[in-house]
């Protein structure tokens, strides 16, 4: 970059959406998130949303670097917390759109909490996780999503641990859309984030994508494409299938496709009808309302 | 479901309703929060009043989220707040300092009660005062008032929004489990007889904008989400574009803004009372709950023929050094009563600098300092040698 | 403390008898129609309902200070354990009025003024328990002057549920009723005794 001359330099088609001062960005040469990063700005291009109206969130993490590249109102908040902060942020403006964008450690480990109430609340938010299976920025250090025997420098002996199936999880607790692609899935990934975007309600992307510096390196799979094709070879596309049954097994499957798909009303779609008064009180059916009242008098 | 923001009246209402009223006079119309006791009665009138104007109550999954929550929804342009009580309050330490960093204007109400841990849940405490000052990690000032009834409960809620708008920072409010609980008459005044302070906006255009680039009060004008200036917010240290930017140059530039807008600002945000101090040879510094014991004491002393005097701290952070170092010249001796075993006593001690004797009547918790104590910690002081 | 003539009363009794809402009402009297200064303070156990509770009032011309009854003028016991627990912070020459059907007094002190009530019985007979305490409201505006009697009535008629307005009102006016005939019956044996 600084020894080519400034005039030769092509415009990257997405240099709209960047914050191109801040180029060059922190991430390793074959590192996944680059892709993912294309792929989002490309889904925020062809959604045609205002730009004023999307937002980015992120939490710590080379992923959550994502929302210091962007050129839109961008958040780059304490770890573990884009999704508690992008809830605040979306019913303040509820005509906005809000993206969050990190890491699997960040959402899943440390914002795990965050994660499945937002998810349960089905909260008007899109989040992009880029799964690379460790900790990448600090070195590579064990995640909630780090194989089971994968080397990291906190489990330098192998990961004594069983990892989340993240998908899995989201479903159980409420997300309303889940998919799963590798970083080399680029086309498919891109249609999904616009599809997650135009989604109303909590929509889960995960991307696994490869960390070869920290993570591929430490497990024997040096080179950057190396790694990349380990993933996507092993990936079968199964749509719809039930989500616990969307595993991540890199002895056999590597389940990617779109899992859940449901239209269900968000947080404040509830929350407005409940203040309306057109939510009807629980329960239903099977009680004496006078005998209730009576109750609540005492 | 419609209500009026501003409840005109006299009302007979306790200090965590009162703090509810203050918010939505403020014009705060978004609450995240998590059920504590004794903070709990705020966050339950926040759920019925909220959607009557036209605001939004979430009850979070923790109090880490409800402070990152309150932070988010400031940038989407609503005035933010949430309550709660120590073990709370502990958890919010974090995203407290990224509303700091990131100058995100929100008020958090600590009705605070007796620890540590889970200590007396339902009884006083005032054990949180050092832990406001200093919580959360990093170099930061902050401000804290502190209200010692239901009035003030309203009246300094509504300061402590304007304060967080004019400024640009989290707000902290130090009640305490006897000021929240208890009864007592509140006035509501006329809406417009309230003054609302609201942040400063950008003025010039997207391009020209730097979001961190402070005005002439050193508190640079915030944009919110929506309004087309693409800001970045990050907790990271950055520069006035506030781009991330890891240098020792970058931390003390933003450092030193950050400090400056409440160092630079004193006389626009400390606030304290004096009582019959004028010629006192003993001063009872005080806060919240605690100042009404001592009020007590000092009129109690007065009447015994013990020249005492009141200072009643409304914001004690920042502390009102200056008029502290003055006061030690003043009197013989300065008497902090407080719920913990010694916290603010220790700014007193900090900038007597042995200039007169400094004394701490102090409770652990579960009940309010009775004003009997104070009286006799001032008759001790005029007998003790100088 | 401050000079000014205060009167500290304490209600006790168990959570759900509405002893909270009865110092309430005592204070919204004498704040919001009487212009005067009170504070309720209450303290109560982690049981939802029926755990020991009571609530503090103290009446007063001036500011109030430290808002804690530490010796009330006035006790009330609506339980045997609220009597049992305060009996002893009553002053001399204080007054103390207990739910006759509720708590049985024992070791009182000879200066006390005593009344009791069967504030329960009553409320029941009016067709809700639950209007205990605002039969006992009554017969305090009857037997005390810690607020003026309409205020009180008013602030009461504030604080119910609309829908129970009247059969609070014919609560409080049962308990107050009960008061005055108490009252004249002093006053007319200390007539004849004179």
């Amino acid at each position: 970059m600084t020894t080519a001359p400034a005039a030769a330099l092509a415009r990257h088609p997405h240099d709209d959406l960047l914050r191109t001062e801040r180029i060059p960005h922190i991430w390793c040469s074959g590192c996944g998130i680059g892709i993912v990063f294309g792929s989002l700005m490309a889904a925020i291009t062809k959604s045609g949303l205002p730009r004023q109206d999307v937002a980015v969130v992120s939490g710590i993490g080379c992923t959550g670097r994502m929302a210091g590249y962007i050129r839109l109102d961008s958040f780059h908040t304490t770890h573990g917390r884009a999704i508690p902060f992008a809830t605040g942020l979306q019913l303040a403006r509820p005509q906005g759109k809000v993206i969050v964008a990190s890491g699997d450690g960040d959402l899943l480990a440390i914002g795990g909490n965050h994660f499945i109430h937002a998810a349960r609340r089905n909260m008007d938010l899109t989040i992009i996780c880029v799964n690379n299976f460790n900790y990448g920025m600090t070195g590579g250090q064990l995640a909630p999503s780090t194989p089971y025997g994968a080397k990291t420098t906190t489990t330098p002996q192998g990961n004594p641990d069983e990892p989340f199936n993240f998908c899995a999880l989201a479903a159980a607790c409420g997300a309303s859309y889940v998919a799963r692609w590798t970083a080399l899935h680029i086309r498919r990934l891109t249609n999904t984030i616009l599809e997650a975007i135009h989604h109303r309600g909590f929509s889960f992307v995960e991307v696994v994508a490869p960390c070869p510096t920290a993570f591929g390196r430490r497990n024997k799979i040096r080179g950057a494409l190396d790694l990349l094709r380990f993933y996507y070879d092993r990936s079968v596309v199964k749509n719809h299938i039930a989500p616990g049954e969307a595993t991540i097994d890199f002895d056999h499957h590597l389940v990617v496709g779109k899992f859940v798909e449901l239209d269900r009303p968000t947080f404040l779609d509830h929350y407005q009808m409940v203040n309306r008064g057109q939510v009807e009180a629980w329960p239903a059916t099977g009680v004496d309302a006078s005998a209730a009242g009576q109750r609540k008098a005492g | 479901m419609a209500g009026k923001a501003v409840l005109t009246g006299t009302h007979f209402m306790n200090g965590d309703e009162a703090c509810c009223e203050g918010a939505l006079a403020a014009g705060c119309r978004f609450f995240g929060g998590y059920p504590i006791t004794p903070a709990t009665e705020v966050a339950e009138r926040m759920s019925k009043r909220l959607p009557q104007v036209g605001g939004v109550f979430i009850q979070m999954e923790d109090e880490i989220a409800s402070m990152a929550a309150i932070l988010g929804a400031s940038w989407g342009g609503r005035k933010s707040m949430t309550s709660t009580s120590g073990p709370g309050f502990s958890l919010m330490m974090e995203n407290i300092g990224l509303g700091l960093c990131t100058e995100t204007p929100c008020v958090i109400c600590n009705v605070q009660r007796a620890g540590p841990s889970t200590g007396l849940p339902t009884l006083v405490g005032q054990g949180d005062m050092m832990q406001a000052r200093w919580g959360s990690h990093g170099p930061y000032e902050i401000i804290a008032l502190c209200p010692a009834s239901p009035q003030e409960m309203f009246d300094f809620t509504i300061r402590a929004f304007n304060l967080s708008e004019q400024f640009r920072l989290p707000v902290l409010i130090m009640a305490d489990e006897v000021v929240g609980h208890m009864n007592e008459r509140v006035v509501i005044p006329p809406a417009d007889q309230i003054e609302v302070i609201d942040r400063a906006k950008p003025s010039v255009s997207p391009a020209e904008y730097l979001p961190y680039r402070p005005g002439p009060d050193g508190v640079a004008p915030m944009a919110n989400f929506g309004d087309g200036y693409f800001m970045h917010v990050t907790g990271l240290t950055h520069d006035q574009r506030g781009y991330p930017t890891m240098t020792p140059a970058a931390q003390v530039e933003m450092t030193e803004r950050i400090v400056g807008k409440i160092r630079n600002n004193l006389d626009r945000i400390l606030d304290y009372e004096t009582l019959l101090l004028d010629d006192a040879q003993v001063a009872v510094v005080a806060y919240g709950i605690s100042a009404r014991s001592a009020r007590g004491a000092v009129l109690a002393a007065r009447e015994a023929g013990l020249k005492a005097g009141l200072v009643k701290l409304n914001v004690a952070w920042p502390f009102p050094e200056q008029f502290i170092r003055e006061l030690s010249h003043q009197v013989k001796c300065m008497i902090m009563p407080e719920i913990n075993l010694g916290q603010m006593v220790l700014e007193l001690e900090r900038l007597a600098q042995g200039r007169c004797a400094v004394r701490l009547v102090a409770h652990p918790g579960g009940t309010i300092i009775s004003p009997r104590r104070i009286v006799e910690a001032i008759g001790q002081a005029l007998k003790e040698r100088p | 403390m401050t000079g000014n003539a205060q009167r500290e009363l304490v209600i006790t009794g168990f959570g759900g008898q509405g002893i909270i809402l009865t110092g309430n009402i005592l204070g919204k009297a004498a704040t919001i129609h009487d212009g005067r200064h009170a504070t309720m303070t209450q303290s109560y156990g982690p049981e939802a309902r029926g755990g020991a509770c009571s609530s503090q009032v103290i009446v007063s011309d001036g500011e109030i200070a430290f808002p804690y009854v530490e010796s009330p003028q006035v006790l009330v016991c609506m339980s045997q354990e609220g009597f049992e627990n305060n009996r002893s912070t009553l002053i001399p020459g204080g007054m103390l009025i207990w739910d006759a059907d509720l708590v049985e007094t024992h070791d009182l002190d000879p200066s006390w003024s005593l009344h009791e009530v069967p504030a329960t019985r009553f409320a029941e007979e009016l067709g809700n328990k639950m209007m205990a305490n605002i039969v006992m409201l009554g017969f305090l505006s009857a037997l005390t002057d810690l607020v003026d009697p309409e205020s009180l009535k008013k602030a009461m008629l504030g604080s119910v549920p609309p829908q129970t307005k009247e059969k609070n009102e014919a609560a409080f006016a049962r308990g107050r009723e009960y008061g005055l005939a108490i009252l004249k019956g002093k006053a007319e044996r200390g007539a004849a005794a004179s």
